[in-house]
């Protein structure tokens, strides 16, 4: 037991050096990690701002000058061009010199004084339709606030039923909220699976391998002693973003930071297994990376990070259920933004648990077993 | 006969190349070196490990240019119109790129095509090369799928799809068994004859050097000595004699003792005697071992004793070559350590091992001997545990490894064939590594780890990356990892191939005293006259048994050849050749 | 029976040998196919089925603590709409405890003296959601006042003027009436398959001749550098058309996703950004020689901007200037904002021609560079 264990110390803190030696290598297990998690943590967001857009304004009114005086202040939209006609502005979308074109009706002001229907056509470039129904939401949002604000300043009536919004754990309804949390999961994974897909298939493909299994090792003392450092890493980068959002971005955390970090270990724990997995059955390096690579691609797109895994179709559904990252993003969400505890995690945790409990027994079986 | 020479082919004058390591220190690969090879002959290039060979060659194709001298090769200033010469020659490299994932016939069509050889030429050169080769009837097997031998010799097809005005070859044949060995020098030296084809061809076979034109010895990036053969060879002229052992002491053990006498150059087992060169031709004093003199008899000088002779002068002797063991192995030499029975592997339909037996008694040093394919290293990693036994029975120490603990493991060391320790780890981080995987710690750790680096004289390079050691170097360090734990048995896989007659002597000045010591010792090699180190042999070939027994016996099967002795390599040649003609199927040599 | 080649001929038979020895190995290793066709597939699968924004069925539990006429009006959208599956809660506490477990995404709260207040001119509608996943957050809150607005509509055509003036919102969606995410998420799928054959496979298969040395043995032959680079441009070139081809079939059989613009300038550009691809993957596998330096050098230089930075994703004009000005670096953004135009759009030359000048230019200038970096050299 105690000679099991001293073995297991001396592969891990071989594997470090392998991995931390090489000061070129040292650098590129940290600063990737802090800087893409700084650069998608700007840009990975559904939040706009800065919205081009082209006014045709018809009605020429006090109505229309106060609406465009809003639009323009709300720091949301920056005007690029003033219209007469609709007719002039097709070419603005085309070339996306404009997002959205928004054309005020001749008879505008009269028909809200009036207490009219008095709608605004508000015209958006599909070609990216996520931008644009976001873009389209907001302008609907000021123009409610704006009927209301210029009826009360006419001394007109005001609305009989007013609807007020409220957003539990993200006020501000930012994306980053959502995004940078689920870097912490996605970043990591991409890093450790390549490391350990990488790891048993370099030391095949150099004859290290051989060389190990037949000194004492027990294909699970491998197992662990590959494991762990990897998983250490990925603890290390997890931090590190952790720090990013806390610090930089100035996410609050709710939660408890031992329950993140356990969170965090099982979720590397199952990530290490589906590496060391792979790595177990391929053949060299080119397969290893492009295998790993293959197995990634789905499991950053239905981890629910892009977007959200009840819009999927049953079946796909289904797969999420075997995607570590899924459970990670679930996990770092509910810790970091709402709080939660032991008891309302116990279900990602778990399946955390039954994707390591399966994968790193076999990668340790093929060690031995898989025919060269 | 005239005395007019050939003109010149290549012309080396000054050539100086330095190269820097990543960790910012500066190698000298090539110090001045100036010789010429000419039309029509065949040039050996002949040196130990980090002489400067492969570098040497790399300018001559113009993969490399030197930082001063002057290169011509066919009359073209080579660094300033590398592209002029690589139109013109020939070259396989030491690790010749085959596609391996392209078979033979793709292989030869890419370098044809490459060439600018025409349909209808290619279906003139192709038979000659498919009968010179013997590729013939695997035209459509993936490169990947041959065995060493027979990708050197699709290289070769590769390199001579169009009649070169020049070739060069590096190192064609290391990890080639000898009779693709002889077949592939056969082609080579057909070529010079018949066909008038200049060669240059490193190697560290000397006997093949001794079959060139003109030889140049080289050592630490200069030349040592060129001049034919003949011309080195007479520099032993009347140094070199026979030893006979007393009556129950291998030759071996003569031969390291031997080794050890500040008047003897070089000693090596042949033919159950110890060949020796002494320092001097006039001293005719007879060699005396424990007072007990050692009868002599004067043979004559061959290539290999004028090259150590050369050697001596500039690296001087003291080869270490003795090791102690702390806890030597106990128990009497009647113990089995390894038992091998009725022993089969098979691959689909392919049988790799073919029902093998045999037993190697506690320090014994077996080899397993065989053409590329034979069935080797499948037996090797079966007896390791890194493969199971389809049918049959093994035992290694009282264990059969692929079922047993670990700890039965602890009982073995094994020396793969291709360096295989960490190479981005220093010396002392890959032996830390190997000692605590052998469950050795503290104190004990230490000085196991003290012994190992001062035994194989590692302690200067401490703190290199294994990966950056000097070639003799890392093949010690893979000994020194293997014998941390001091094992019963250790497993040495073509443990020589690709180490100078230097490095091979060493080696085997190890394992000859560790055997003595009771370590029971299982090699594989392609040096024939390796195996005279070995107390018995077992040669396969196919996966099947050939023969086995002590070299004499082995060497009875050899057909008597004229004034000489028949050498283990005859013999070798002639038991796989008769097996092959039983088989009555030449094309049985599949590989594995 | 020396033979040296002319030089004429010679170039392009030995072209043609290097693509054919390519082709064979392309088709011998599985991982080949597996990037070139197997890829494809997945990604087309997975962004047409996979990744949808939106947003249909949200589940929104309604507590009605007024069971008034006005109430029962009030929610009926929610009951009615294919945007919202209604689920009736009895307390606003558990409807809180539904909405925490994720069970419902929103909670829409009709308060219990609504119809009361209605008269007095201060009624009010509570919509709650779950702001963790801020966009369908955000999405659902705008359907959810939707719905709202139409019943009030509704009772405004009646002449009960409930909401003051409404102000309503005449959309259009240009491009892509239907809105359908798979219409945008289909450029980004050329994107990703372009940028994993061109740049990723290039970068492995070239660094793995460099890393077995076989190189060695085919620089010591007439072939020029030139002709070994364009030996591994043109097989991948036509798998990643192949991958083009695939993508643009699928997505047009599967998902009936329209090509406004012509076919013609959609092959050039995308040929165009597999140049840039391509080059990319053969300067950084020639600098490294090395597969696995290369392939993460790959990854962070090509793959993950092509996915975060390239705007088929997340809107390039949102994000920090800094960021904008890293995205001008990646050839990306611009094979996107071409194939966005292309597919939905149409042929509109002021955004084309721009664009694809830039790719025009990142294309020469990195084969140029492929030239001066892969040198018969070795050491």
């Amino acid at each position: 037991m105690i000679e099991s264990l001293f073995r297991i110390l001396a592969l891990m803190r071989k594997e470090m050096l392998a991995m931390f030696k090489d000061p070129k290598s040292r650098v590129s297990l940290i600063l990737p990690p802090i800087l893409q998690c700084l650069i998608f943590g700007y840009a990975a967001t559904y939040d706009l701002n800065n919205v081009p857009y082209a006014l045709v304004d018809q009605d020429r009114s006090a109505a229309s000058q106060a609406l465009v005086a809003k639009l323009d202040g709300s720091r949301i939209f920056t005007r690029v061009a003033t219209l007469d006609q609709a007719a002039q502005a097709a070419p603005f979308i085309d070339n996306q010199q404009a997002v959205l074109v928004i054309v005020i009706d001749r008879d505008f002001q009269k028909n809200l004084s009036a207490g009219r229907q008095t709608p605004v056509q508000v015209i958006a470039d599909g070609r990216n339709s996520n931008t644009a129904g976001t873009a389209q939401g907001y302008v609907g949002t000021i123009l409610a606030a704006f009927g209301q604000e210029w009826r009360a300043s006419q001394g007109l009536p005001g609305a009989a039923v007013q609807v007020t919004t409220r957003a539990w754990y993200n006020p501000g309804l930012e994306t980053r909220w959502n995004m940078i949390p689920s870097l912490i999961g996605t970043i990591t994974m991409m890093m450790t699976m390549m490391l350990t897909a990488m790891s048993v298939a370099r030391e095949r493909e150099e004859g290290t391998f051989d060389q190990l299994l037949v000194t004492p090792f027990r294909p699970s003392e491998i197992m662990i002693g590959k494991a762990v450092p990897s998983m250490m890493v990925g603890v290390t980068q997890s931090t590190l973003i952790l720090l990013v959002a806390k610090f930089w971005f100035q996410i609050p955390f709710a939660g408890s930071y031992v329950i993140l970090y356990l969170g965090l270990v099982l979720f590397l724990a199952a990530a290490v297994g589906i590496g060391l997995f792979l790595s177990s059955i391929v053949g060299n390096m080119q397969q290893a990376m492009i295998l790993t690579f293959v197995v990634l691609m789905p499991f950053m797109l239905l981890s629910g990070l892009t977007a959200p895994i009840s819009n999927m179709p049953a079946a796909l559904q289904y797969f999420t259920l075997i995607n570590p990252l899924r459970y990670a993003i679930s996990i770092t969400h509910q810790v970091y933004l709402e709080g939660a505890g032991l008891a309302q995690l116990a279900p990602e945790m778990l399946a955390l648990v039954a994707i390591a409990a399966v994968t790193l027994p076999f990668a340790a079986w093929m060690f031995r077993n898989r025919l060269t | 006969m005239t005395t007019v020479e050939p003109p010149v082919a290549v012309a080396a004058a000054n050539l100086r190349k330095v190269f820097r390591r990543a960790t910012g220190e500066t190698v000298v690969a090539l110090d001045g070196i100036s010789f010429s090879a000419r039309q029509g002959t065949l040039t050996a290039i002949v040196g130990p490990d980090g002489a400067g060979k492969t570098t040497l060659m790399r300018l001559v194709c113009g993969l490399m240019t030197a930082d001063s001298g002057d290169l011509d090769v066919i009359g073209i200033n080579v660094a300033a119109n590398p592209q002029e010469v690589q139109d013109r020659i020939g070259y396989m490299p030491q690790k010749f790129g085959l596609y391996e994932d392209l078979s033979v016939q793709e292989n030869l069509d890419l370098y044809a095509e490459l060439h600018g050889v025409t349909p209808e030429q290619r279906k003139a050169i192709y038979p000659r090369l498919m009968e010179m080769t013997q590729l013939g009837s695997f035209t459509g097997r993936l490169a990947g799928k041959l065995s060493g031998g027979m990708k050197q010799k699709l290289g070769l097809a590769c390199t001579l799809v169009r009649s070169p005005q020049l070739l060069l070859l590096d190192e064609p044949t290391v990890g080639v068994d000898p009779l693709s060995r002889r077949e592939l020098w056969e082609i080579v030296l057909k070529l010079v004859r018949d066909e008038g084809l200049t060669v240059i061809v490193t190697t560290s076979y000397l006997d093949e050097a001794e079959r060139c034109d003109h030889a140049v010895v080289m050592h630490a990036g200069q030349v040592l000595a060129q001049g034919m053969p003949g011309e080195i060879t007479a520099k032993a002229e009347g140094c070199t004699f026979m030893a006979t052992p007393p009556d129950g002491m291998p030759a071996r053990s003569l031969q390291a003792r031997l080794f050890q006498l500040p008047q003897v150059i070089d000693a090596v087992p042949e033919a159950g005697k110890v060949r020796i060169v002494r320092a001097f031709a006039e001293e005719r004093n007879p060699l005396a071992l424990n007072g007990a003199p050692i009868p002599l008899e004067a043979v004559p000088a061959r290539f290999e004793d004028g090259f150590m002779m050369l050697f001596h002068a500039v690296a001087g002797g003291g080869l270490r070559n003795v090791m102690t063991l702390d806890h030597p192995p106990t128990g009497d030499g009647d113990t089995i350590a390894v038992e091998v029975h009725d022993l089969t592997r098979t691959f689909g339909d392919f049988t790799a091992v073919n029902h093998v037996s045999f037993e190697v008694r506690k320090g014994e040093i077996y080899g397993l001997l065989g053409p590329n394919g034979a069935g080797k290293s499948t037996t090797f990693r079966m007896l390791c545990g890194l493969l199971p036994a389809t049918s049959g029975t093994l035992r290694v120490a009282g264990a059969d490894l692929r079922t047993s603990r670990a700890e039965a493991r602890q009982r073995l060391g094994y020396v793969a064939q291709k360096f295989s320790l960490y190479g981005q780890l220093s010396v002392d981080e890959n032996l830390d590594f190997f000692a605590s995987a052998y469950g050795l710690r503290g104190t004990r750790k230490r000085d196991r780890i003290a012994w190992a680096k001062q035994q194989f004289e590692l302690d200067r390079f401490s703190d290199l990356p294994s990966g950056q050691l000097p070639g003799g170097f890392k093949q010690r360090l893979a000994m020194a990892a293997s014998l941390l734990h001091e094992p019963e048995i250790l497993f040495l896989d073509e443990a020589t191939s690709g180490a100078d007659p230097m490095a091979r002597r060493e080696f085997w000045g190890r394992i000859t005293s560790l055997s003595e010591q009771g370590v029971t010792v299982i090699v594989t090699t392609h040096f024939m006259d390796e195996a005279e180190y070995c107390d018995r042999v077992v040669i396969l070939d196919a996966g099947r048994t050939l023969a086995e027994g002590t070299p004499a016996e082995i060497r009875a099967h050899a057909h008597p050849t004229e004034g000489r002795e028949p050498t283990m390599e005859d013999a070798f040649i002639a038991i796989v050749e008769e097996s092959r003609r039983e088989q009555d199927s030449p094309i049985a040599r599949s590989a594995a | 029976m020396t033979n040296i080649p002319t030089r004429r001929s010679g170039g392009l038979r030995r072209i043609f040998a290097l693509v054919r020895k390519e082709t064979l190995q392309v088709f011998r290793d599985p991982s080949s196919i597996a990037v070139g066709i197997v890829m494809p597939m997945l990604l087309l699968v997975l962004f047409g089925y996979g990744l949808s924004f939106d947003v249909k069925n949200v589940p929104v539990a309604l507590v009605m603590e007024d069971s008034s006429a006005d109430a029962r009006g009030a929610v009926s959208g929610f009951e009615l709409s294919d945007y919202f599956d209604a689920v009736p809660v009895k307390t606003m506490a558990e409807a809180q405890r539904l909405l925490l477990d994720k069970t419902v995404n929103a909670i829409v709260r009709i308060p219990p003296d609504f119809a009361r207040r209605i008269e007095l001119g201060n009624a009010e509608i509570q919509v709650l959601v779950h702001g963790t996943d801020a966009n369908t957050a955000r999405i659902s809150l705008g359907y959810a006042q939707g719905a709202i607005a139409t019943w009030l509509a509704r009772e405004a055509a009646r002449g009960r003027m409930l909401a003051g003036a409404p102000i309503s919102v005449d959309s259009r969606l240009w491009f892509n009436e239907a809105n359908e995410s798979t219409y945008f998420l289909v450029p980004g799928l050329i994107v990703l398959v372009m940028t994993l054959i061109g740049a990723l496979l290039t970068s492995l298969v070239m660094a793995r001749e460099w890393e077995r040395g076989t190189f060695e043995a085919l620089f010591v032959t007439p072939v020029r550098s030139s002709e070994v680079l364009l030996g591994k441009i043109v097989p991948y070139f036509v798998l990643g058309m192949i991958g083009l081809a695939l993508s643009v079939v699928g997505s047009k059989l599967l998902f009936g996703v329209p090509l406004r613009g012509s076919l013609a300038i959609l092959i050039v550009v995308s040929m165009l950004y597999l140049l840039v691809a391509l080059g990319i993957g053969l300067v950084i596998s020639s600098v490294t020689k090395s597969q696995f330096v290369a392939s993460q050098i790959t990854l962070v230089a090509t793959f993950l901007p092509a996915m975060m930075l390239s705007g088929f994703m997340f809107d390039l004009r949102s994000m920090p200037w800094a960021i904008q000005v890293i995205t001008y670096i990646f050839p990306a953004r611009y094979f996107v904002s071409l194939l966005q135009t292309l597919f939905l759009a149409g042929d509109i030359w002021a955004v084309i021609l721009p664009n694809a000048a830039v790719l025009a230019t990142m294309a020469t200038v990195l084969m140029g560079l492929s030239v001066v970096f892969t040198r018969k050299r070795i050491g």
